[in-house]
């Protein structure tokens, strides 16, 4: 069961391999160019995580793949159309879970389900949806009186609620507490598995590591990098940091080979305290690509 | 690998299903608002009681007693209240709050979320009338419509009157700032325009250019066709025209309604900002 779950990504099924195609997209603010350019490819069936700093245009890309915000310059389809003009029917095929509230915060959690129903070509029943989400013990309760973290359940409901083709989330998991996390990934898995293309934004890296087949880093305006969460940043990883105890001080070398670092050191010293040899993980590789970090300069070179 | 092949999906609800829907929606919402029921059925009754003890005493020309007068003007406020100000300022807020971005995200077409606001406003004016009627007619003796035809005016009047106080509210919800500086704007407006459309003083005592301005908003024609449901036949000598103009207040209250909600579902803004 477990190794369908996380079958490899359906590349090419369907009439259109792709569920998003960006090129060149431009985004301006008075005259700051948020977007600048950025290219971006969301395939059928995966699940596509964006990350970068605040700031960095993430939210701007997503509103503009929902047709919510004009853009300045650039080609975009989403599931074969150009969100600019794209009408009902194609918002039907697309879902989003928004921060927003239901139909009214007077209106309990079945009312709100059973309202929003009445929008959607295909609507799921409200009880699966109930219990999909962990609601259905609230379903009586007005949206006035939930929790925080039920609030963004109940987003969760009326985003997939369409059955949608492919699914936008902008930091879901903002705000909930470590149990509510893991259940919501959980849902997102099986959501993927159903078939359902998703596209999130996060600012943790680990969710990102969990749940997205490809993950790509925004900085400046344009995709830094793209690749599988364990490749992000291929060039950045080959260095390793050699690290050991010299009278009490802290050494490190960063090298892209380890190996001969170690036989330096070893025909210098009999014992090595402290030795470790570390590659990168995704928060550090995620830290270079966006600039966060200024590359810490090597505090000793053996050559 | 499971074939999603994609199903053809059926077209989404049409216009007129979400419409009936919204309906329903907003009446339930409104009548779970206590503070918002309680003050739009109160606010018609509470002046009219406040109005007939300070001028009951007083006559408007043609011998019309001032509470008969005033009735005429009340309705209309009153109705201007229920539409042009509680629909404001709910858009407004409903914008705030993100209710709106995810009406948009859901594909709703702004025709139907306008007749949702619509027909709460007709239910809400007739519950309002409906409560104010009886005070008037047997606290203070004020004659109700004499026969059909005066009743079928003030049924045209009343209606016409609350969907263009309706398209004026959705138009005025599109200024700038947060919901409460819009709301705060609006009672302003509405304030204003109650003055100015002789709600409260007869319509001839006021200045010329205070008569041009109100004529171009639906109060004006409002209180002047309530006027022509409740006063005697000769009080119509005593209006601007010389008469009631029943034509020309279906008119400008017919083009209200149209031309705002033409306008309006071109311009009707989702979210705060842009886009």
């Amino acid at each position: 069961m477990t190794t369908t779950e996380l079958a490899p990504l359906a590349v090419g099924s369907g009439t259109d391999p792709a569920a998003v195609t960006v090129r060149g997209l431009v985004k301006r603010y008075g005259d700051r160019a948020v977007l600048d350019g950025l290219d971006l490819e969301v395939r059928r069936g995966e699940c596509f995580a964006l990350l970068g700093p605040n700031g960095a245009g993430k939210t701007t890309t997503i509103e503009i793949l929902e047709g919510v915000r004009p853009r300045d310059g650039g080609e975009v389809r989403v599931l074969g159309e150009d969100p600019a003009v794209a009408g009902r029917g194609w918002r039907d095929r697309i879902g989003v879970v928004t921060q927003g509230e239901g139909a009214g915060p007077a209106l309990s959690v079945r009312e709100t389900l059973d309202h929003f129903a009445g929008y959607h070509a295909m609507a799921r029943p409200t009880g699966e949806l109930l219990a999909a989400v962990g609601l259905d013990g609230s379903a009586g309760v007005r949206v006035e009186r939930l929790s925080g973290g039920q609030r963004r359940r109940l987003a969760v409901a009326l985003g997939v609620q369409g059955r949608p083709e492919l699914l936008f989330l902008d930091e879901p998991t903002t705000g909930m507490d470590p149990v509510a996390r893991r259940q919501f990934w959980e849902l997102i898995r099986e959501l993927r598995a159903d078939g359902t293309t998703i596209l999130l934004t996060t600012h943790y890296l680990d969710e990102a590591a969990e749940l997205a087949d490809r993950v790509g880093v925004i900085a400046d305006g344009r995709l830094a990098d793209v690749a599988p969460p364990d490749e992000l940043g291929a060039a950045l990883r080959r260095e390793s940091t050699v690290s050991w105890l010299e009278a009490g001080v802290r050494r490190r070398v960063r090298t892209e080979a380890p190996a001969a670092v170690l036989r330096d050191l070893l025909a210098v010293h009999a014992e090595v305290p402290g030795l470790t040899v570390t590659r990168p993980g995704l928060e550090d590789v995620y830290l270079q690509l966006v600039g966060a970090t200024p590359t810490t300069a090597a505090e000793g070179d053996l050559r | 690998m499971t074939a999603v092949s994609t199903p053809t999906r059926p077209a989404p609800p049409s216009t007129t299903r979400i419409a009936a829907s919204r309906v329903g929606l907003e009446l339930r919402l409104f009548f779970r608002d206590r503070q918002k029921v309680a003050f739009s059925f109160a606010y018609p009754v509470v002046m009219l009681v406040i109005f007939a003890a300070i001028l009951g005493g007083d006559e408007r020309p043609g011998d019309v007693p001032f509470t008969q007068y005033f009735l005429a003007g009340i309705a209309a406020t009153g109705i201007m209240l229920v539409s042009f100000q509680a629909v404001g300022t709910a858009i407004a807020e409903e914008r705030e709050t993100g209710q709106l971005e995810r009406l948009q995200l859901l594909g709703t077409p702004p025709a139907a979320y306008f007749a949702g606001k619509a027909g709460q406003v007709l239910v809400t004016t007739a519950a309002q009338l409906a409560l104010l009627l009886p005070v008037a007619r047997y606290a203070y003796d004020v004659p109700m419509p004499v026969d059909v035809a005066h009743w079928l005016t003030f049924l045209w009047v009343a209606a016409l009157g609350s969907l263009a106080g309706t398209v004026l509210g959705i138009a005025v919800s599109a200024l700038r700032g947060s919901a409460s500086s819009v709301s705060t704007g609006i009672a302003a407006l509405a304030l204003v325009l109650q003055f100015f459309s002789g709600v409260f003083f007869g319509f001839l005592e006021l200045p010329g250019w205070m008569q041009q301005a109100a004529a171009l908003f639906p109060l004006k024609w409002l209180t002047q066709g309530m006027r022509s449901a409740f006063l005697p036949e000769q009080a119509g000598a005593f209006e601007i025209a010389g008469g009631w103009e029943h034509g020309r207040t279906a008119l400008v209250l017919a083009a209200w309604v149209i031309i705002g909600v033409m306008v309006c579902v071109r311009t009707f803004r989702w979210r705060r900002g842009e886009g």
